[in-house]
């Protein structure tokens, strides 16, 4: 395993245990105050935890949502920074970002766009050349167009290098084939916790006549009652069959999300 | 040669639409034994899906017998799917397009047809009146 957390808690989070094993792509998924940020700073070693134990294998990288930098630096000063301050530099990954998402190399960072600005981070982070890679929030500054392109080459970065990445994201309809692994928080606690395609097979909304139970086995996560109709998503063991007048679909992986954010709200 | 489309919001695993579109290809002879499918890197580099997602989707194919994979050199296509000569593929194509578009100048929409299609399919009622 790559990153280890076992019962950490800190600030919101509450004993929160998982393991990422290397070279996957991890979305951390949940709303604002969940514990997210704090996650990712203790797993980057900014914050220390109350109680637990974390292991993070390698070197890390962590670039935080607000991509703090010095305003007075060059997109080049960064990046020469980041060469006298890392053991291990890859000045041409690092540049080859800048130039790739064309930011101005000798502009000052305070005079940059967001976007760009966060190219700058996400160029130093990558030239650290990471083991373990942690995004707080790093589409959120990007357009569709601009958020396709990174998502596409971070995924390429880790298909060559082998890292492990774990981002936040609000962006759950973009998820689709890129995590392979979603954790989701709700008030600190770790509420889902699964392979994403695994996770997809398993829930199912099943409409049919008013019912208190659905005709499945498995755990519901969310009903809806109507005077003649009941709707339940539900968590499956196996696969699930409805009979008539029962019909199953698919959810997709919002639905899955907001469900369970719902259930526990 | 294969470009692969993912929908996102999908309920569909990311891996079974890759897979799906393979067969597709197969069916209608874009794809035929001998072709080299794209590598893990390109198809990650070029549709922005996680390389596991690919590699589970042409593992799948595999165990279907559908593709093989040769140590070092990639993925190939090892059998067709079409059950029907191009000819006749031609000719059912050409007369379901004169179909839908007899459906659709009757005031269907595409789902409508979607949800006819699947009833013939699976046996259910034929008639197609609404």
């Amino acid at each position: 395993m790559t990153v280890r957390v076992a019962g950490v808690s800190k600030r919101v989070l509450r004993n929160c245990t998982f393991e990422l094993p290397g070279g996957g792509v991890t979305a951390l998924v949940g709303a604002n105050g969940a514990g997210k940020t704090t996650l990712l700073n203790v797993l980057a070693g900014h914050l220390t935890a109350d109680s637990g134990h974390v292991a993070v294998a390698g070197r890390v990288a962590f670039v935080a949502q607000d991509k703090p930098m010095y305003k007075g630096f060059t997109p080049l000063d960064v990046l020469r920074f980041g060469g006298h301050m890392n053991k291990v530099w890859d000045e041409y990954k690092a540049h080859s970002w800048l130039h790739r998402y064309k930011v101005p190399l000798k502009r000052r960072c305070g005079e940059l766009s967001a976007g760009q600005r966060a190219h700058v981070a996400f160029a130093l982070a990558l030239g650290s050349r990471p083991d373990v890679l942690l995004l707080d929030e790093p589409l959120s500054e990007l357009d569709p167009l601009a958020r396709r392109r990174v998502v596409r080459d971070l995924l390429a970065e880790v298909a060559d290098t082998g890292m492990t990445l774990l981002y936040s994201t609000h962006v759950v309809a973009e998820l689709g084939g890129v995590a392979d692994r979603l954790l989701l928080l709700s008030n600190g606690k770790l509420i889902v916790d699964g392979d994403t395609d695994e996770l997809l097979g398993q829930h199912v909304e099943i409409t049919g006549p008013a019912a208190d139970q659905p005709p499945v086995r498995g755990d519901v996560v969310l009903a809806r009652h109507y005077d003649r109709q009941s709707t339940f998503l539900v968590r499956c063991q196996g696969e699930a069959v409805a009979e008539e007048p029962w019909s199953a679909r698919p959810v997709t992986l919002e639905e899955l999300v907001v469900a369970h954010l719902e259930a526990v709200a | 040669m294969v470009e692969f489309r993912v929908d996102r919001a999908s309920g569909l695993p990311a891996y079974l639409q890759l897979g799906r579109q393979v067969r597709e290809a197969l069916r209608l002879g874009w794809l035929q034994p001998g072709d080299r499918l794209p590598t893990v890197r390109d198809v990650v580099a070029t549709s922005g899906v996680n390389a596991n997602t690919v590699l589970k989707a042409y593992r799948e194919l595999e165990l279907a017998g559908l593709v093989e994979a040769r140590q070092g050199s990639g993925t190939y296509v090892k059998s067709s799917l079409g059950s029907a000569a191009p000819e006749a593929l031609d000719d059912l194509r050409a007369k379901f397009a004169a179909w839908v578009r007899e459906a659709r100048s009757a005031g269907l929409e595409d789902e409508d047809i979607d949800a006819l299609v699947r009833a013939v399919l699976s046996g259910g009622s034929d008639d197609g009146a609404g």
